[in-house]
């Protein structure tokens, strides 16, 4: 009985408490896309420098365009898959990917290019800075089999370990070892965050490693890897994946949309044609979100706002 | 039946099993001296087969034809549709802006009230308490809608799995034939590395929910039907045969005398079924699952540990709170049936539905009850530790883990594996067809032999025995912590309750949160993929271990105590031997929740059949081999599971 009253009391209490206090109704209503601009489906795939373009691209289509953004967290093949089932208008940052051109692209033709991002992807072989504090010649490959024995791991069956990275990038390391006749075994980490802990232990403890790596890449501004210079890249080297010997070619990141997407035209497939900055806007952005531990949206704003010239030559004319 | 068994008993004692396994295995090491790096089917990691390619092929065919072809149309569209509005609907009332307002229907404030009040209802007090203070906490954390994100997505797969799965389990539970259909198909849901099925998932069913529920739903289903089919043959023959003789039909007998008896056990299947589920959170996120899981994999783009630990915790947090409820809401049900509920119960329940109405209708109004009042930041300060400890871990600890990992890798995994993977693979074949005759019979070397010739056809015969190896080392590993701890806390209630959280925790905290860390103490390595393997796969063999250790019964304990055996010999005379069946159940549990962790493995130095899933997954031109991968992980995951199981059944002594 005593605890029906209190509970009674105390009910009134709140209720009567909950006069002054502001009501959910109240609260702005859920944006909308405020013009013609309509929804923008945009894929981000999980690196960080993707990641950073899509802030900014997002965060300039949503205050700049009044588009409503939306951002679907995928793996790449699953991205440009969603072309086609309508779900993904565009690819802010494509690396290579011919397997995934010639399906979308060419083949079932629901995938447009759309040219580059202006950022410029390296791949290759990396080493800690103490190790060629230590060893300046060891960033030739033609030294590498004198290092090899430093390389050695419980893993690389007595030979030099040539530590192998994220899958979703092709690579050519066990045919390059082979064909090279390096004293290597190539061992697969398997993501990309394997990768930086090894590197970053490597430093941290004077450990030797040597591992396949790339650029940009937000981890670069906290720990300035060297890379190791492999016979020169020329058109054609890499054609049979069996007999690779050479570097890997520079790529050119670009952007892929949606067919739909492109044909609709509109104010944000203009943005994302006009869209266009360098590795060093990217790293900063990519910085403030891995390191300074921004939000993407605070990152991207940061940026904007201090980069106002390069955002007003990508809005559509108009 | 009988006449086998007899037949059995019969046959003459043949020579000691343990010494057949032992001479097996010297003639093997012997040859393998003589024979090693012939014939031992190797495959470069970049290097396909014509069946990979045809596999890519036949993949890509299907998804071009998606847009005509009529069975998406009339009957995965369907599906989709139906499971995004249960998800969506779920989200709306409790994470996402819906129906037209800019805040879920129901606020924080409510989803406390309501938890704490159906948890004080349908289970006690205590329970109630806890669900409040998890709910709480999880806001507190600062991921109150990520939470709630996921909480949907987990009870929508939870739910379906659930009604699926319980009638399947029932089913399989009394009929032989269809236990034989099913145990391979769940096998396949379990073992099938995720990463294979999510692009193809997320073509047939699109990005979103649906999905995510999907994929969610096929790891997680399978523990409710196997525990509940368990659960029913566990039910001693001669009660069902007594019920039978007095004249009780089949339904009869199922409702009254199966069910009620097997209740503990299938609820230990809808709590595996509800960690299955959270265990999903992470590798669903990869196909843009709302929820926790984004929060964990965004944190591990960039190594971080403490937001990636709070997130982990969260899921956790939610874990013991829908274990604690279910599993007390099942003793609740079970008491409740014996006296009549006390008169004081009907006006408490009433009120306590009027306050918590109450507090729905205030949260679903007011500002402060409906979004999670953002001033304290706990889940900062966690993640802030959580990145001193692991940092502190690191630096201090790392020379011994490193060392340690050395240790067990030159000495127990690259012995072995040489053994395996050097051998050519006909010796192996030989070698272990004939290691389940001994040990398993006839059946178990007839599946094993297909099970070999299938991963031969697979092209991946190298790859597989790598991931054999470490499989089987960290197998052993898992069993040993299995038995003593589930021993230990089967025994003694009090470290029962002081074990489980940890337990818990293990089972569902995100091997991504953990990875990190991990290839800081044991470098990429494949120790680093057993060492998930066990912390993942070790709680469930300890929880079936200390089930069937609690389900001896106490009379036959107390009998042996009072015969003077010491606690030594109670353990192994009695309680272990009687408890055979939870033993083989755990076994296999366990091998099957270390198959599950290979992918993650790939990810952390592994090598073999996980990198191929996960390259498959992330290239399209290795998609066939990605898929060839998975199906070899299933074909181990088999042979293993049928040699386990037919020599524990070899073992049993008596009838069964």
């Amino acid at each position: 009985m005593r605890l029906r009253e209190m509970t009674i009391l105390a009910l009134t209490a709140v209720m009567l408490a909950g006069c002054g206090w502001q009501k959910v109704s109240d609260l702005p209503a859920v944006a909308g896309g405020a013009n013609d601009c309509g929804t923008v489906n945009l894929a981000v795939n999980p690196w960080v420098g993707y990641e950073a373009n899509a802030a900014v691209v997002g965060y300039v289509a949503e205050h700049d365009l009044g588009c409503t953004v939306v951002k679907k967290d995928l793996k790449e093949e699953v991205s440009w898959q969603g072309f086609g089932t309508g779900e993904v208008d565009a690819v802010l940052e494509n690396w290579g990917h011919d397997d995934l051109r010639k399906k979308y692209v060419q083949g079932q033709r629901t995938a447009v290019e759309l040219g580059p991002t202006g950022n410029i992807g390296v791949i290759g072989w990396w080493v800690p800075p103490w190790l060629v504090k230590q060893h300046p010649d060891i960033t030739d490959w033609r030294n590498l089999d004198r290092y090899a024995r430093l390389f050695r791991t419980s893993e690389s069956g007595g030979k030099g370990q040539l530590l192998d990275g994220d899958p979703a990038f092709v690579t050519n390391d066990g045919a390059l070892v082979k064909n090279l006749r390096l004293d290597y075994e190539v061992v697969y980490a398997g993501s990309e965050a394997a990768l930086i802990q090894a590197f970053r232990q490597a430093e941290s403890r004077r450990t030797p490693v040597i591992g396949y790596f790339y650029a940009p890449q937000w981890f670069l501004a906290e720990l300035p890897l060297a890379k190791v210079t492999l016979p020169p890249y020329r058109p054609g080297c890499d054609a049979d994946p069996e007999k690779v010997a050479c570097d890997y070619p520079e790529y050119t990141l670009d952007k892929i949309v949606s067919r739909r997407f492109a044909d609709a035209g509109g104010p944000a497939y203009e943005l994302i044609k006009n869209f266009r900055w360098t590795n060093e806007d990217q790293n900063l952005v990519a910085r403030y979100i891995a390191q300074d531990k921004l939000s993407p949206e605070a990152a991207a704003r940061k940026w904007v706002e201090a980069n106002r010239a390069k955002v007003e030559a990508w809005l559509p004319e108009g | 039946m009988t006449t086998l068994a007899t037949a059995r008993r019969l046959t003459p004692r043949r020579p000691d099993r343990r010494v057949l396994v032992a001479g097996i295995l010297a003639v093997w090491v012997l040859l393998w001296v003589v024979l090693r790096g012939r014939d031992t089917l190797v495959l470069a990691p970049a290097d396909l087969t014509g069946l990979h390619r045809f596999l890519t092929d036949a993949a890509d065919s299907i998804g071009a034809a998606r847009g005509g072809n009529p069975v998406f149309r009339y009957v995965l569209d369907p599906i989709r549709v139906g499971i995004d509005h249960v998800v969506t609907f779920l989200q709306g009332v409790l994470a996402q802006p819906a129906f037209g307002r800019p805040v879920p229907a129901i606020g924080w404030f409510g989803v406390v009230a309501l938890a704490g009040f159906s948890a004080a209802v349908f289970a006690n007090l205590r329970v109630a308490l806890l669900a409040v203070a998890g709910l709480v906490f999880l806001g507190l954390q600062g991921l109150w809608q990520e939470s709630m994100d996921t909480l949907a997505l987990t009870l929508a797969a939870v739910l379906l799995a659930l009604l699926l799965g319980i009638p399947l389990g029932i089913w399989a539970g009394l009929s032989d034939r269809f236990h034989r259909i099913v145990t391979p198909v769940l096998d396949l849901m379990q073992i099938m590395p995720t990463f294979v099925y999510l692009a193809p998932l997320a073509l047939f069913f699109l990005i979103g929910p649906a999905s995510a529920t999907i994929a969610t739903l096929v790891y997680a289903m399978p523990p409710a039907v196997r525990l509940t089919a368990h659960a029913i043959r566990g039910v001693p023959e001669t009660t069902v045969e007594a019920t039978a003789s007095l004249g009780a039909t089949r339904r009869q007998t199922l409702l009254k005398v199966q069910l009620p008896m097997a209740r503990r056990t299938i609820v230990l299947g809808i709590n595996q079924t509800m960690m299955a589920a959270l265990a999903m959170v992470t590798v669903a996120a990869l196909i843009d699952a709302p929820g926790l899981g984004k929060t964990v994999i965004k944190a591990l783009e960039t190594l971080d540990v403490g937001t990636a630990f709070n997130a982990g915790l969260a899921i956790v947090v939610l874990a013991i709170v829908l274990d604690r409820v279910t599993t007390a809401a099942s003793v609740r049900a079970a008491g409740a049936r014996r006296g009549p509920a006390g008169a004081w119960r009907r006006p408490l329940v009433l009120a306590g539905g009027l306050v918590t109405a109450g507090c729905v209708w205030l949260s679903a109004t007011y500002v402060w009850a409906s979004r999670f009042p953002s001033d304290v930041d706990l889940g900062g300060t966690l993640a802030r530790s959580a990145d001193t400890a692991t940092g502190w871990a690191q630096d201090h600890l790392s020379g011994v883990t490193t060392a340690f990992k050395d240790l067990v890798t030159t000495l127990l995994l690259n012995p072995f594996q040489s053994l395996l993977t050097e051998s050519p693979w006909w010796l192996v074949a030989l070698v272990v067809v004939a290691l389940a005759l001994v040990v398993g019979g006839v059946g178990a070397a007839v599946t094993s032999a297909g099970c070999l010739v299938l991963i031969v056809g697979s092209g991946l015969w190298g790859d597989s025995m790598t991931t054999l190896a470490a499989t089987l080392v960290a197998t052993v590993l898992v069993m040993a912590l299995g038995i003593t701890v589930g021993v230990w806390i089967g025994r003694s209630p009090r470290a029962d309750r002081l074990i489980r959280p940890v337990l818990d925790a293990a089972q569902t905290m995100p091997a991504f949160v953990y990875l990190v860390p991990f290839l800081a103490f044991f470098a990429a390595s494949r120790f680093t993929a057993i060492a998930a393997a066990v912390v993942f796969a070790a709680p469930v063999a300890i929880k079936i271990v200390a089930d069937g250790i609690r389900a001896v019964s106490p009379t036959t304990v107390e009998a042996a105590t009072a015969a003077g055996s010491s606690t030594w010999q109670v353990i192994t005379k009695v309680q272990l031997p009687m408890a055979r069946r939870a033993l083989a159940l755990a076994t296999n549990q366990g091998l099957i929740y270390v198959l599950a962790m290979v992918v993650v493995g790939g990810l952390v130095g592994a090598g073999a059949l996980g990198y191929d899933v996960v390259a498959g997954f992330s290239q399209g031109q290795l998609y066939g081999k990605g898929l060839a991968a998975g199906l070899a992980i299933v074909l181990l995951g088999v042979l293993l599971d049928r040699i386990t199981q037919a020599a524990a059944r070899r073992d049993e002594p008596g009838r069964r």
